[in-house]
């Protein structure tokens, strides 16, 4: 094997063997800039025309102020409640063995397949004062469609497949001689559950929790039919951007896209150094 | 390579799923009934949350009958809907393809400075909100972006017609394809190209006949969830379209108007085809996981 390398550790830069370099990767970055950068710079110019105070007078207005915190909150607790019921998911169909396990494994990617307005409108059918879940709810005093707790449900709906399917390799992947190990060592099953494993599976988990937020923030078609969009109380930080586009002020509902993908990008910086730091341990 | 027998009956197999295991080792498990009541919370929990959503758009479909049903899947809209939503997907599907392959092949078959930035920017679409990736073409090509008063001079429509819709739906579904290739090309490195050039083969037919068929299953997969997403996009699409019936109604947007006028029966039939194009997809992706499983154990293997 050590032959065969030979050509490449002659000189610092090889040449390439593989064709095609040229043209692929200018393909890509053509495509790439007219169709994502291009677009996307455009925005943040729009917004930049805007100037500071125009762009903060903007975003704070109440009712963006509003769907702001509802959008960010909403998503918060959806993923905060995915991460729990996730792990519980992952957790069982890693461990333990029940029927039909193959085809709830595949369901368990309904939410990315099935399309965001079908959900919308089926979670609203079963969350409304009379739907099959909704009837059982309501006289307990649970309003759940047409409330901020309908929001809540439909980013669960959606984000639970991100926390499932992150958590669910790490799982499989872990070694059993550590639990074993610490078996021997005279620890309670709940010990080395929370104390071997669950630090083992924390940056996965912690990814999908960031990625059923960070999908959560920017949802739409799930959550409009079931939020019954309330100006200020169930009104969601895209649905206010269409408004926005609606009544053509394109400045506000530039400045409120802004917002969010400034927002967003954090996010992304922030599941980035997660997976770093989940690769380095 | 030692001289001494090693007796591995013994010893666990390094890579088993956990699942056969608990069978027979008790230090790694749980209580009995704690295993019961986690398993049962769970599949409580998938039944009522995941399932039960999924029955409901069957049953209210066909609440009113199967006359209903079909009516309202054969009305006029309802197929113009279907017919718009059909090539909006088979424009952006191949498009995002072949920017998908050609992405992977320049990142995975050549090192170069910046490939782990180029990566994450095509990952940016999924990290952009639909509605956000529908404003962005409205603030370009709208009468009130930049060249809106050009297009209007010109007579040539993106936003409120099909251009705008498929451009939306390409951002949307931009890094399926590429995302799935990336990982896949990365592990089977370059060492089959590399046989097949100093074989003589020129650089097209390396990629025809060495790296496709080894990439093959992947490929598909990417494809499959591509054309998932650009079938069911609602949001970004909802922006540019204008919501004309019949001319720029793609199926989600046609279920959108139906409900919010309270034609419940009607909008449900729609959203089941879409239900049940959700349900192939799911069913074609375990396949091709299975085959992708295959695909990747080739490639570990030599």
């Amino acid at each position: 094997m050590t032959a065969l390398t030979l050509p490449e550790a002659r000189g610092r830069s090889p040449r390439r063997v593989i064709p095609g370099f040229g043209l692929t990767l200018g393909i890509t970055i053509a495509y790439l800039s007219l169709i994502v950068l291009i677009p996307l710079a455009g925005v943040l110019l729009r917004s930049a025309g805007l100037g500071f105070d125009g762009f903060w007078h903007a975003v704070t207005s109440p009712r963006v102020l509003n769907a702001l915190k509802l959008s960010f909150g909403a998503a918060f607790f959806a993923a905060l409640f995915n991460a729990v019921f996730g792990l519980l998911v992952a957790w069982v169909f890693v461990r333990y063995p029940f029927p039909g396990k193959r085809v709830l494994d595949a369901a368990i990617d309904l939410p990315f397949a099935l399309p965001t307005a079908v959900a919308g409108i089926a979670l609203t059918a079963l969350y409304s004062g009379n739907g099959w879940i909704g009837q059982f709810l309501e006289p307990l005093g649970i309003k759940v469609a047409f409330s901020p707790v309908g929001v809540v449900v439909a980013l669960m709906f959606i984000g639970l497949p991100f926390v499932v399917r992150t958590v669910q390799p790490v799982l499989e992947e872990a070694e059993k001689e550590l639990e074993e190990a610490a078996a021997v060592l005279g620890a309670t099953r709940l010990q080395t559950v929370v104390r071997v494993i669950l630090p083992t599976i924390l940056p996965s988990l912690l990814t999908g929790f960031t990625l059923a937020f960070a999908r959560g923030v920017g949802e739409y078609g799930s959550v409009i039919f079931i939020a019954g969009n309330l100006p200020m109380v169930s009104e969601i930080a895209p649905l206010l951007i269409i408004i926005k586009l609606e009544e053509f002020d394109y400045a506000g509902a530039t400045a409120v896209a802004t917002a969010m993908l400034v927002i967003s990008f954090v996010m992304l910086l922030a599941i980035n150094l997660l997976q770093a730091w989940a690769r380095k341990k | 390579m030692s001289s001494q027998p090693v007796d591995h009956s013994l010893q666990d197999p390094p890579k088993l799923p956990f699942e056969p295991l608990i069978q027979r080792n008790a230090v790694i498990t749980e209580q009995p009934w704690v295993r019961w009541l986690l398993t049962a919370l769970a599949l409580v929990f998938l039944a009522g949350f995941l399932l039960l959503p999924l029955v409901a758009v069957f049953v209210e479909a066909l609440r009113n009958g199967v006359g209903t049903y079909l009516d309202a899947v054969r009305d006029p809209d309802a197929i113009a809907a279907i017919e718009l939503t059909l090539t909006v997907a088979a424009i952006a599907v191949p498009l995002n393809t072949l920017f998908g392959i050609c992405a992977a092949w320049a990142v995975t078959k050549h090192t170069f400075r910046g490939k782990q930035f180029l990566i994450t920017l095509i990952d940016l679409p999924f990290s952009v909100s639909p509605v956000v990736s529908g404003l962005i073409y409205v603030l370009i090509f709208g009468a009130q972006g930049w060249l809106g008063p050009w297009m209007s001079e010109h007579d040539f429509k993106v936003i409120f017609a099909i251009p705008g819709i498929v451009l939306a739906t390409v951002f949307v579904t931009f890094p399926f394809v590429a995302r799935e290739l990336i990982p896949l090309m990365q592990e089977q490195g370059t060492d089959d190209e590399q046989a097949a050039l100093s074989l003589g083969a020129t650089g097209w037919q390396t990629f025809m006949r060495v790296t496709l068929p080894n990439i093959k299953w992947g490929l598909l997969y990417g494809v499959l969830l591509c054309n998932a997403r650009a079938m069911g996009e609602f949001g970004a699409v909802s922006v540019v379209s204008g919501h004309i019936r019949g001319m720029t109604n793609t199926m989600p947007l046609h279920v959108e108007i139906l409900y919010n006028e309270y034609n419940f029966a009607a909008a449900f039939a729609v959203a089941s085809l879409l239900a049940m194009l959700a349900l192939v997809t799911l069913v074609l992706k375990s396949f091709l996981e299975w085959r992708l499983g295959s695909e990747l154990a080739a490639t570990r293997k030599h």
